[in-house]
């Protein structure tokens, strides 16, 4: 298995994209591209199980490096466990269904589906890369393309949110910079590999410097509390499947980077500062969650949602139990999706009433009943109904948290499980209020339900929802021992 | 009878020769512009093939004069500049009447710098300075008939003589403590008193003057707007690199004693330098004083990796030039084709620019992100290894301040991406069309800016050459 063909595939099919002449090859390239991907990353799903069922322990499979910078030491040197494994999976059924539900966009096609597989691209060499500067350069590769995505395809103050969220993320990158370098200088042999990082020990005072710089700069990509502020703006601004991407994806990449690199490389650092990590996680879970109450725009009230549930992942982090690291992968996953799912419905909607006002809308059910139902099923995962993926997810939250014996940690946890309480206040009020009722607009009553491209795209998330829903043990199993080597570490540590 | 001379001063020579061969055409009178222009493209060619050859070291003249490795390199790089900018002015030099005067002031600048650079002795280092400097001047004033140009050129002449000055005094101050020229006899004869902490202030404010650092950049702005393209592009190019790697031999080789104060001096300067210019590109309206600014803030970067005085620091700065020499050159590049074929300069006039020219707005958006640093392009890599080089003595205050800065940097560079393919205008520019000399310099430093990073070779070369500074 190459990995590096997950990087190639999106950037040829970009390419490719570049070279179209017509917006129906356009479509027809990115479809294929991404198609593709999705069937390359099925293909590395089965060479990995196989792999391990064979008995391969190694922590990291498929490995590649080459020389890129040798008077720096710096090597293009990826590699996959279960973790990057499951958000690359993420990665790809996003990127398809996103690529279908913009099937429509008649500006600037080729330029639209070109930003979206360079993206793609980014996405992905982040989840393989295992040198630090690699996966720095990847994670750069994925904010102008969002940048541009929001700005030129936006709506409402697209240039505003566009800015805004250029600027954060270039900041939180920023940050994570000065960490990368202070990994590299004090780790005894100059490099940026994270495998030889992970053994070799950070002097504990220096973790103690640094380990805030690389949370709080991955933590800007993940809506930790008090930085998710470009999520609200930058997801309504955003066209449909940019904020699936933003949603689905890039809020990722702030989360694997919290986990593989912050918390991996320095456990100390994760151990000093775990209260203020669970902290801010509490606050994120609460005030995403009472923030959307007050929210009447479909779009704002899954952004600010979102920094409630993405709270939940950097919560479990925090805790530092295998059982929570597990929970907050899980998460990662179920929320990549649910999220996605959540804005396709919104724009699908969108698209045919013009507005994402709750109150200028009802009835909408019966109107589209194909639609409808995805709403409703976007929903009811959000609150965490069993039998979706968001309840697997959260569950392994709250069952590691509560594991962590602090009593402190413990009222977290229960504060952070009361929030579901308001998730389902919101969800069904926007629910019962949308789908529900009588038509209120009677422009309305000549909408269409979804066409061939949103179907494939929403029954391609729901099936993956439900899937983990089902049988979240498969994804259990994926993670586990990418889980178990990142608490090696942490109990290596001394805790 | 030795003829290693012919060797060590190869690059030298054929400029000269450059400029003679014009000089007679010139005389003769009979070439129209077209052959001159040609003629001048032709031999800036060859001039760039004949530098990869034979490039060893040599020290001729009692060691006044030598040639390395590295610097065959950095005067191939500035070789290379050189050519791109007359490749991309072609439409404003065509109808030019003085078109061969400008080549031969550009290339006795050109000729000054390497002098310059190869200098191993303060007088031949000064003779360089001021043959670099003095047709920079007349340069300036060559958009005839413009008031702001000749405004341009008075600023120009004026504050190179007061910078020249100071940096003389010094020179004289040092002479005094040492009583040579030589840099290595000066080297070896500092002992750190205050005289000899004073000339290195007056020394090091001369080249903060050229290489526009903070509080010495007064002069820039106005020089980069007055001046026309070509020359605004020679400048913040190849005149601010050619002096960054004068600055680092002097540095480096003659004060290495003194390393405490200037360490403090560098850190402290690359910070204003920094953020003022980052702060004054923020507010400005036309692109040439936009990029005055902009390439004030990269020079604070420069400082940063100088400040490590390390062979990474050395070789993230020769790396970082020749990607800033593309990066840069490609935009200048732009405006230059937009201002000779319609006369606009301001950041407004550019709305729209991808509707109605995408070629352009592309390149134009492709120097950006790599003067931003965003991968994939070049401007990245040698924006993080300055970082890095200049984390190497571990001023983390330095670095992170430097990494904030790169925020601001990236919000104005975005701000002329927004208004090239977000912004919309009634009044958009019309398609323009350019030659094939313009089409060439522009190929050449796209696939400069996308490769470089990836060209894995490059930053080793660069890196085994500085060792042997």
């Amino acid at each position: 298995m190459v990995l590096s063909f997950l990087v190639f595939v999106p950037l040829v099919t970009a390419i490719v994209i570049l070279l179209c002449r017509s917006a129906g090859q356009v479509r027809l390239a990115a479809l294929t591209g991404s198609l593709l991907q999705l069937g390359l990353t099925a293909f590395l799903l089965l060479a990995y199980t196989n792999e391990r069922q064979a008995g391969n322990t190694d922590q990291m499979l498929f490995q590649y490096r080459t020389i890129w910078f040798a008077p720096l030491n710096i090597q293009y040197h990826v590699g996959v466990d279960g973790i990057s494994v499951a958000m690359i999976l993420l990665t790809a059924f996003i990127v398809l269904a996103g690529v279908l539900v913009s099937w429509k966009i008649e500006n600037l096609t080729k330029e639209f589906f070109f930003l979206l597989l360079l993206l793609s691209a980014g996405a992905y060499g982040f989840f393989i890369s295992l040198d630090l500067f690699v996966l720095f350069f990847f994670l750069e590769i994925a904010v102008i393309p969002k940048y541009l995505l929001i700005g030129i395809w936006g709506s409402g103050r697209k240039e505003y949110s566009a800015t805004k969220l250029a600027l954060m993320l270039m900041g939180g990158s920023a940050l994570v910079f000065v960490g990368i370098l202070g990994v590299y200088y004090y780790n005894g042999s100059q490099t940026f590999d994270m495998l030889e990082l992970s053994k070799s020990h950070i002097p504990v005072a220096i973790q103690h410097f640094f380990f805030p710089f690389l949370f709080l700069g991955f933590g800007v990509f993940g809506a930790l509390f008090p930085f998710h502020t470009w999520v609200p703006d930058g997801h309504s601004s955003a066209p449909t499947s940019a904020s699936m991407f933003l949603a689905g994806i890039s809020m990722k990449l702030g989360g694997y980077g919290c986990l593989r690199v912050a918390t991996y490389l320095m456990p100390e650092g994760a151990h000093e500062y775990q209260s203020i990590i669970i902290l801010l996680a509490a606050i994120a879970i609460l005030y995403g969650a009472f923030a959307t109450m007050m929210q009447t725009d479909l779009k704002y009230i899954n952004a600010y949602s979102s920094v409630s549930h993405c709270g939940f992942v950097l919560l479990g982090i925090g805790m530092l139990t295998q059982t929570a690291i597990i929970g907050a992968v899980m998460q990662m996953v179920s929320h990549g999706l649910m999220t996605a799912l959540f804005f396709a419905a919104i724009g699908m909607l969108y698209e045919r009433t013009h507005t994402r006002a709750i109150e200028k809308m009802g009835g909408i059910l019966k109107l589209t009943p194909f639609i409808g139902t995805v709403f409703f099923i976007a929903g009811l995962c959000s609150l965490g109904l069993p039998g979706f993926s968001g309840f697997a997810a959260e569950m392994t939250v709250f069952m590691g948290a509560w594991q962590n014996t602090e009593i402190w940690y413990r009222i977290a946890t229960i504060a952070a499980c009361a929030s579901i309480v308001v998730t389902a206040v919101y969800i069904l009020r926007a629910l019962g209020k949308v789908m529900m009722g009588p038509v209120l607009d009677e422009q309305h009553a000549d909408i269409t339900d979804a066409g061939w491209n949103e179907k494939f795209a929403t029954v391609l998330l729901i099936v993956a929802i439900v899937f983990i829903g089902i049988a979240p043990i498969f994804l259990q199993h994926l993670i586990t021992p990418g889980a178990e080597a990142i608490m090696q570490n942490v109990s290596r540590a001394g805790f | 009878m030795d003829l290693s001379f012919l060797i060590a001063m190869k690059f030298e020579m054929m400029i000269t020769l450059i400029i003679f061969v014009l000089l007679f055409l010139k005389i003769d009178g009979r070439a129209s512009n077209q052959t001159t222009i040609r003629v001048a493209y032709g031999m800036l060619v060859l001039n760039l093939v004949l530098g990869f050859a034979g490039n060893v070291y040599v020290e001729i003249f009692n060691g006044m004069f030598r040639s390395t490795p590295l610097l065959a390199f950095e005067k191939n790089m500035l070789n290379l500049a050189t050519l791109i900018i007359a490749l991309s002015s072609y439409e404003w030099l065509r109808n030019h009447k003085h078109l061969a005067e400008f080549f031969m002031l550009l290339l006795s600048s050109l000729l000054g710098m390497f002098f310059m650079m190869s200098s191993c002795n303060m007088l031949m280092f000064y003779l360089g300075l001021e043959l670099s400097t003095i047709p920079l001047a007349a340069l300036c004033n060559f958009d005839l008939h413009k008031k702001i140009s000749s405004e341009a050129a008075m600023k120009m002449i004026l504050s190179s003589a007061f910078s020249s000055a100071i940096l003389l005094f010094g020179v004289s101050l040092l002479y005094g403590c040492t009583g040579t020229f030589d840099f290595k006899m000066i080297s070896a004869l500092l002992t750190g008193s205050t005289l000899q902490d004073l000339a290195f202030i007056l020394i090091f404010s001369g080249f903060a003057f050229k290489l526009s650092v903070v509080p010495f950049h007064l002069w820039t702005a106005d020089v980069y707007e007055g001046s026309p393209i070509a020359v605004t592009a020679f400048l913040s190019v190849v005149s601010k690199a050619a002096m960054s790697f004068v600055f680092i031999s002097v540095l480096y080789t003659v004060f290495g004693k003194l390393g405490s104060i200037w360490y403090a001096m560098l850190a402290v300067s690359a910070v204003i330098t920094m953020i003022i210019g980052n702060l004054f590109a923020l507010r400005q309206s036309n692109l040439k004083r936009f990029f005055a600014f902009s390439s004030i803030a990269q020079v604070g970067y420069l400082l940063i990796s100088i400040s490590s005085v390390s062979i990474l620091g050395v070789a993230s700065v020769v790396y970082f030039i020749l990607i800033y020499i593309f990066s840069n050159l490609a935009a200048f590049g732009v405006i230059s084709v937009i201002s000779s074929l319609t006369g606009k300069e301001s950041i407004e006039d550019y709305k729209g620019l991808y509707a109605s020219n995408p070629k352009l707005a592309l390149i134009m958006a492709i120097s950006l992100f790599s003067l931003a640093g965003i991968p994939p392009t070049a401007g990245f890599f040698g924006k993080l290894f300055l970082l890095t080089a200049g984390a190497s003595v571990h001023n983390w205050t330095l670095i992170i301040i430097a990494s904030l800065n790169l925020i601001i940097s990236l919000y104005y560079y975005l701000r002329i991406v927004r208004v090239m393919f977000i912004d919309e205008t009634n009044e958009p520019l019309v398609k323009l069309n350019f030659s094939i000399n313009e089409t060439v310099a522009f190929l050449i430093c796209v696939l400069g800016v996308l490769s470089v990073g990836f060209l894995r070779g490059v930053y080793e070369l660069i890196f085994g050459l500085s060792s042997g500074l």
